[in-house]
């Protein structure tokens, strides 16, 4: 098949979309597949259009990529892409949304609220930032609502630092989450969901957990993600029962199902000591980099980086042609 | 039960690659590689001014004239030939340096390397100005130095504060292996150390048996002022090496740069650079030596004249700029020359935060942070000038005007002042 492969874009995840878009043209020449790199820009509506190719993949993160932009413009065109649907891909993307259907759908998810830089310019939001703070309680933690790799994401132990915290956050996006600070272990599941079916359910395969440990940062910070060596991956997680990875699996899937998103995702959680896996987000276009959690889950899954690349391209034409039917 | 790590090889790296890491920042700085973004972030000469079919003149003639020595090993202290030109070059600039004390390398850079791994030993205490040259970083961190910064100020690099630093470690028992500094237009500073200051930190050295490393890439491209003579060329107690390079006078592209050393010293840079790439590029440094021997050694001095009338252009419209676009509070000194303007903002200001906001608006340019090993300058950004027209950087500086702005509204919607205080 000819496969176009979108990557890069001008989103603040540019970089790790560069490199994951490497290692998904490797992963397609090792295939057998013709892969075209597409460095996302002004041109690709052209360069896809005038490619002839049979198949998108999306390796495009952030903004543009995960928000359900260029899904929507794969299906103006008419090309079959891998991932989640636009509507789904543009739920997850968006923490605050996502998390207000988690809780709809009783999906475990720290509390939170949501801030945007309107409602503190326009109509004095700084003056409920106490109820905020009664509400969720410190340690807490504020992330811009669309954004990934953890990019302005600020841990605020007191009042005094929150509303830096809201600057560098609102640096990102114009809306943040508030959240309650859930420690524990942090885990990432990768999950593969079908899409040729009406309904996710029961096609989704959740491969197994990841534990993350950074090195040197006490969290999984931007550094600790994209450098090889600053993590340990451990995949199953030691010392836990079977009981609660079942219940983390279960988890997962249903934040997956909940959003409805199919193809490749990852959900990211947190286990408290009580044994309760908390979502903290589901990325619609996991990183795939030589340090991503997916090809490590797909290793321990007894597949292959590649195996699962196949899957995701032939699904994808599967609901492609669903549509078009 | 299995524990996977996903680098398979990485139980076999040295230790020092883990105090190498990427950042935010220079990811951020992927995005300014897209043609519609104003960067401001770079370092770059304006290489485009550079005659075109007179460069084609000197590769060709050395190519006809010489090509099976351009296309050969050279020796690892250099062409005799360049090195002569590098005597020159330091006599332009009032230095009186032995050839023999001077060994050609691969852009200033490698001096930055050679000399590190020369030195410094895990835990090593450096000296660097804060904030220092971004490129020096990862060469301290490859080695594992214990950087401790001198705060710069308008004046440039306080001696005594230098003297005040050499006491505290003395007192924890710690030696300094050397002193960083670029004392003139300095980077990312934009600042040039006084004459009375460099007088004192020469005598200084001497005093303290402190080596200094004075990295000197942007002293002839002084728009208006005075030359202040360099570290080395006052210095006569040996206690100073000296950086140069051809990058900024010529060209990056040919990575020829050079050091000039006390004897010893200069033996050990040897045998690191032997180990490193055995000898720069014998073409590069040839053609280095056509250009700077045409005309009787007036082709490359017009070359420099042309290149200062240009940046000094760009940098007062950069200024004026400034002055017009960016929020009160922000302080920058004008440069007598160079590359760069170091600029302050309200301290409520974070520049890699802003530098994310000025990124939607196709604007770049490197924050403070990335200059310093120990978290600070915060509110501080780099700006390069030399690599844009004015009417770019116009463009550019409202731009990044516009976002900071934009910042301190959000900052007094939350109760704070422009310093990040309470009300």
């Amino acid at each position: 098949m000819k496969v176009a492969v979108l990557c890069g874009g001008r989103s603040h995840e540019r970089a790790v979309s560069l490199r994951s878009g490497a290692r998904v043209e490797e992963a397609l020449g090792q295939l057998g597949h013709e892969a075209v790199l597409i460095d996302t820009g002004p041109d690709a509506s052209r360069l896809l259009k005038e490619g002839g190719f049979d198949v998108a993949f999306i390796a495009l993160h952030g903004r543009g990529g995960e928000d359900g932009t260029v899904q929507s413009l794969l299906e103006l065109i008419g090309i079959p892409y891998t991932g989640s649907r636009g509507g789904p891909s543009e739920a997850a993307f968006d923490k605050a949304r996502a998390k207000r259907i988690f809780s709809a759908a009783d999906v475990p998810t720290p509390k939170f609220l949501t801030l945007t830089q309107t409602a503190l310019e326009e109509f004095g939001a700084a003056d409920a930032l106490d109820e905020a703070r009664d509400a969720i309680g410190f340690p807490l933690v504020v992330k811009p609502s669309r954004g990934g790799s953890a990019m302005g994401v600020r841990f605020v132990n007191d009042e005094r630092s929150l509303p830096r915290a809201l600057i560098s956050a609102m640096s990102y996006d114009r809306e943040v989450v508030v959240e309650r600070h859930v420690t524990g272990r942090e885990l990432a599941v990768a999950v593969l969901g079908s899409g040729a079916t009406e309904s996710v359910a029961g096609t989704v395969r959740v491969l197994p957990a990841v534990e993350i440990v950074p090195r040197n940062a006490d969290w999984f910070d931007y550094e600790s993600r994209y450098e090889h060596g600053e993590t340990e991956f451990t995949c199953p997680p030691q010392e836990m029962s079977a009981e609660l990875l079942e219940r983390v699996s279960d988890v997962a899937r249903r934040a997956l199902e909940a959003l409805d998103c199919s193809g490749l995702a990852r959900v990211d959680l947190l286990l408290d000591d009580a044994g309760t896996p908390w979502v903290l987000e589901v990325a619609p276009v996991p990183g795939l980099t030589s340090t991503s959690i997916v090809p490590l889950a797909c290793e321990a899954a007894g597949t292959t980086f590649e195996a699962v690349i196949e899957e995701l391209l032939a699904d994808a034409v599967a609901q492609g042609a669903g549509t078009s039917a | 039960m299995r524990r996977t790590i996903l680098d398979p090889y990485e139980d076999r790296y040295a230790r020092r690659v883990f105090g190498m890491r990427s950042s935010v920042m220079r990811d951020l700085m992927a995005i300014t590689q897209r043609p519609e973004v104003i960067s401001l972030a770079g370092g770059l000469p304006d290489t485009g001014a550079f005659d075109r079919e007179y460069l084609a003149t000197l590769v060709a003639d050395i190519a006809r004239d010489s090509g099976a020595q351009a296309l050969q090993y050279g020796p690892t202290e250099g062409t005799r030939a360049v090195i002569d030109v590098i005597v020159d070059v330091m006599r332009h600039e009032g230095m009186e340096p032995d050839p023999s004390n001077i060994i050609v390398t691969t852009g200033g850079q490698q001096v930055l390397d050679l000399f590190a791994r020369t030195f410094v030993d895990p835990g090593d205490v450096v000296i660097a100005e804060g904030p220092t040259y971004p490129g020096v970083v990862p060469c301290f961190n490859a080695v594992q130095a214990d950087v401790r910064h001198v705060p710069l100020d308008a004046d440039g690099l306080d001696p005594a504060k230098v003297e005040a630093l050499l006491d505290d470690l003395a007192r924890e028992g710690l030696t300094a292996k050397y002193l960083y500094t670029i004392p003139t237009f300095q980077n990312p500073g934009g600042c040039t150390t006084t004459l009375e200051r460099r007088i004192r930190l020469v005598e200084l050295a001497a005093e303290r048996d402190l080596i200094v490393l004075e990295d000197n890439p942007y002293s002839l491209l002084r728009f208006e002022g005075e030359p202040v003579p360099t570290l080395r060329s006052l210095d006569t107690h040996g206690r100073v090496a000296y950086l140069g390079t051809f990058s900024k006078i010529f060209s990056p592209g040919v990575r020829v740069g050079w050091v000039e050393a006390p004897t010893p010293i200069l033996a050990r840079l040897n045998l690191m650079k032997q180990a490193a790439d055995l000898c720069s590029s014998t073409y590069m440094q040839m053609l280095v030596t056509s250009f700077f021997t045409a005309d009787g050694g007036e082709a490359w001095k017009r070359w420099v004249s042309k290149l200062n009338v240009i940046y000094s252009e760009r940098l007062d419209a950069m200024c004026e700029a400034i002055d017009e676009h960016f929020p009160p509070g922000t302080s920058y000194t004008k440069p007598e020359g160079g590359l760069f303007l170091w600029a302050t903002l309200p301290t409520a200001i974070d520049t890699t935060d802003l530098l994310a906001r000025a990124l939607e608006k196709d604007v770049a340019f490197v924050p403070g942070a990335g200059a310093f090993l120990d978290g600070t300058g915060g509110n501080a950004m780099r700006l390069n000038y030399s690599a844009m027209t004015p009417d770019r950087i116009r463009e550019g500086i409202r731009r990044i005007g516009e976002t900071a702005h934009e910042v301190l509204d959000l900052a007094r919607s939350l109760g704070l002042d422009d310093t990040g205080g309470r009300k």
